[in-house]
């Protein structure tokens, strides 16, 4: 019962990076309908800027998540003005295949600037260990899944009650309408494009800490991972990711500690097959009826 | 055959001949070393596998992502087999060995193409894209656990049976099939489906069937091309059956353009020759290789050829053409 307990716990912390991840593929894929490759690598960037504001110029962890956040959000938006946005009226696998392409550049870039060897991230937050009976809670978990709640309600809000979260809603739900109504469609996709890349960087800083690792392809595994999150929760809906991201996170930490640690990824992906094949728009996506 | 179409043969065996006998004389002469000789192979396999992909990317227009996991079984099932098959010690010629290694590993391969198709390919876009994703990380997966063969250390002690000369006929072969399987009745139908799925089935194509008959064609195919791969390279880890890899296949099939079959034989040829030239660069090689295909697909997002094929045929005619022009013109001036 204990080591259940602890590995629920455990499977919270991963969960919630994977929802905070998942939720930029789902922002992007809701407004573009593009599978943004390069995410995993956004993620992977923003751990490094961390790394080097920690590290180099030491400072306070407020700080480090913010600055990493920043950037990153700067580069999120760039990589869309450059990459993405001549390609928007062009058939949807050439953006993919653009995508995969801002990946790859993103990665070897990371390997020339960071090199290929593994750094050391340091414990940027304040670490004590609390006690509830055998189960032992780190407070790195505890400001992981607090964090992540944090923004993800933060996020909701955004989305639901502010001007620009319904622009991005009225965008994703009808983009040609959205232009006929007043609003910017290319700021708006900017914007989501900013959110995202800030939440991934977020996800790739609290993973880098969890794991206290930080190296060129640390995005792709988990940047997978949480793209499947977002298509099991439903792909293009927020509250999706988010469940998607639990789901994914506490399969492979259960998994891994009952069954099988070399078979874990592969029951992920199983779980994703099977949910898709009885319902193929995700667990909380809705079916659309095809009017021909 | 009316007359056009023998002459369009002619003119195509005359060229693949004419081809072959160039690289014949070249590693004959040793003009080509076994580095080059090498690659040409790669070559050859990853044309083998590009253009398989193309039957469901581009003739069948659905987004798959898990090629290398079919191309994973072909490997590892037909190097099992001739492994077997040479244990046995039966006096079997090498060419032969080979071609049943080819048949039990595409085979395999189009199984499981089918039973894998069977159920996912009533999912689109996107959706099929990442349960092929799944499907090829969980065959991944087995091979890293099952120990028989080899585990993650991997298979070795494969016979190398693939050299320049059948590869380059295989790969002729396959090429040939894949071609008329677009002009075929099927391959038609198969392109219908792409056009337009509803308007497919309400002029009475069974859509489901030929969808998993593209899908079960394409696997059997990249079953052909792991097997040329197993025996050539004649070690086989699971690592390389990963992720990255499907997509590779997949960038080459879009940058060639969906559906061109020559599109696809020219991209493979550009995408991997490409690599090993900038090998001098080292680590800025795959900078660059981004780079251009980020590029390629900002200002050609339809691929090389698009949907069109290169036709041999009708480039030399255009090229008769022109000089009669030119001798037309040059006549009137005469006169």
């Amino acid at each position: 019962m204990n080591l259940f307990l602890q590995q629920l716990i455990n499977g919270l912390n991963v969960g919630s990076i994977y929802a905070l991840i998942a939720i930029g593929y789902t922002m992007v894929y809701g407004i573009i309908k593009l599978i943004n490759f390069a995410h995993g690598e956004i993620m992977m960037f923003g751990a490094y800027f961390a790394f080097i504001a920690a590290t180099s110029f030491h400072l306070p962890v407020w700080a480090v998540l913010l600055s990493s956040m920043v950037i990153m959000a700067i580069i999120g938006v760039a990589i869309e003005f450059v990459a993405y946005r001549p390609l928007r009226n062009a058939p949807r696998l050439s953006a993919l295949i653009t995508a995969i392409g801002v990946s790859l550049f993103l990665q070897n870039l990371a390997l020339i600037i960071f090199k290929p060897d593994p750094k050391v991230m340091p414990k940027i937050f304040p670490e004590t260990i609390y006690k509830l009976g055998e189960i032992e809670i780190s407070s790195t978990t505890l400001i992981t899944i607090g964090l992540s709640l944090f923004f993800m309600v933060l996020l909701d809000l955004y989305i639901r009650k502010t001007k620009q979260g319904r622009a991005m809603r009225a965008v994703s739900e009808d983009k040609d309408a959205a232009i006929l109504m007043g609003i910017n469609v290319n700021r708006t996709i900017s914007l989501t494009f900013a959110v995202g890349s800030a939440l991934g960087a977020l996800g790739g800083v609290l993973y880098s800490v969890a794991y206290i690792q930080v190296y060129p392809t640390m995005g792709v595994m988990p940047g997978l991972k949480a793209f499947i999150a977002a298509v099991l929760g439903g792909i293009g809906i927020i509250p999706g990711a988010m469940l998607g991201g639990f789901i994914i996170g506490m399969v492979e930490t259960m998994t891994k500690a009952y069954l099988s640690t070399t078979w874990a990824d592969a029951i992920v992906f199983a779980i994703l097959i099977i949910v898709l094949l009885f319902k193929p728009t995700g667990i909380l996506g809705k079916n659309t009826r095809e009017k021909v | 055959m009316d007359h056009i179409k023998k002459k369009a043969y002619l003119i195509n065996t005359i060229a693949v001949v004419a081809l072959y006998l160039v690289f014949f004389v070249l590693i004959q002469t040793k003009t080509m070393n076994n580095y080059f000789v090498g690659i040409a192979i790669m070559t050859c396999i990853m044309i083998i596998m590009a253009m398989s992909l193309n039957i469901v990317a581009g003739f069948l227009g659905e987004m798959a992502l898990g090629h290398a996991g079919f191309m994973a079984i072909g490997a590892y099932a037909s190097a099992s087999f001739s492994m077997a098959l040479i244990d046995s010690g039966l006096p079997l010629p090498q060419l032969v060995i080979l071609i049943l290694a080819m048949i039990v590993g595409g085979i395999v391969a189009g199984i499981f193409g089918f039973l894998i198709g069977t159920p996912t390919l009533r999912l689109r876009g996107d959706y099929l894209g990442i349960v092929t994703i799944g499907f090829s990380e969980i065959i991944r997966i087995f091979f890293i656990n099952f120990g028989p063969t080899g585990g993650a250390a991997g298979l070795k002690g494969i016979t190398r049976l693939v050299n320049f000369h059948n590869v380059y006929w295989v790969t002729i072969i396959v090429a040939f099939l894949i071609f008329t399987l677009g002009r075929s009745k099927q391959g038609r139908a198969i392109i219908s489906i792409r056009e337009d799925e509803i308007a497919a089935e309400a002029a009475g194509i069974p859509t489901t069937q030929y969808k998993v008959l593209a899908f079960s064609l394409a696997a059997f195919f990249a079953g052909v091309g792991g097997a040329l791969y197993a025996h050539y390279q004649s070690f086989l880890e699971p690592s390389k059956f990963g992720f990255m890899f499907s997509i590779e296949m997949f960038v080459i099939v879009v940058l060639g353009g969906l559906g061109s079959i020559t599109g696809s034989i020219i991209s493979a040829i550009v995408l991997t020759v490409l690599p090993e030239m900038l090998r001098s660069f080292a680590e800025y090689r795959l900078l660059v290789y981004s780079l251009v295909l980020i590029i390629m697909m900002i200002f050609r997002p339809q691929g090389i050829f698009g949907r069109t094929e290169f036709s041999l045929t009708a480039f030399i005619e255009s090229l008769i053409q022109r000089k009669n022009v030119k001798k037309s013109i040059g006549g009137g001036e005469a006169s």
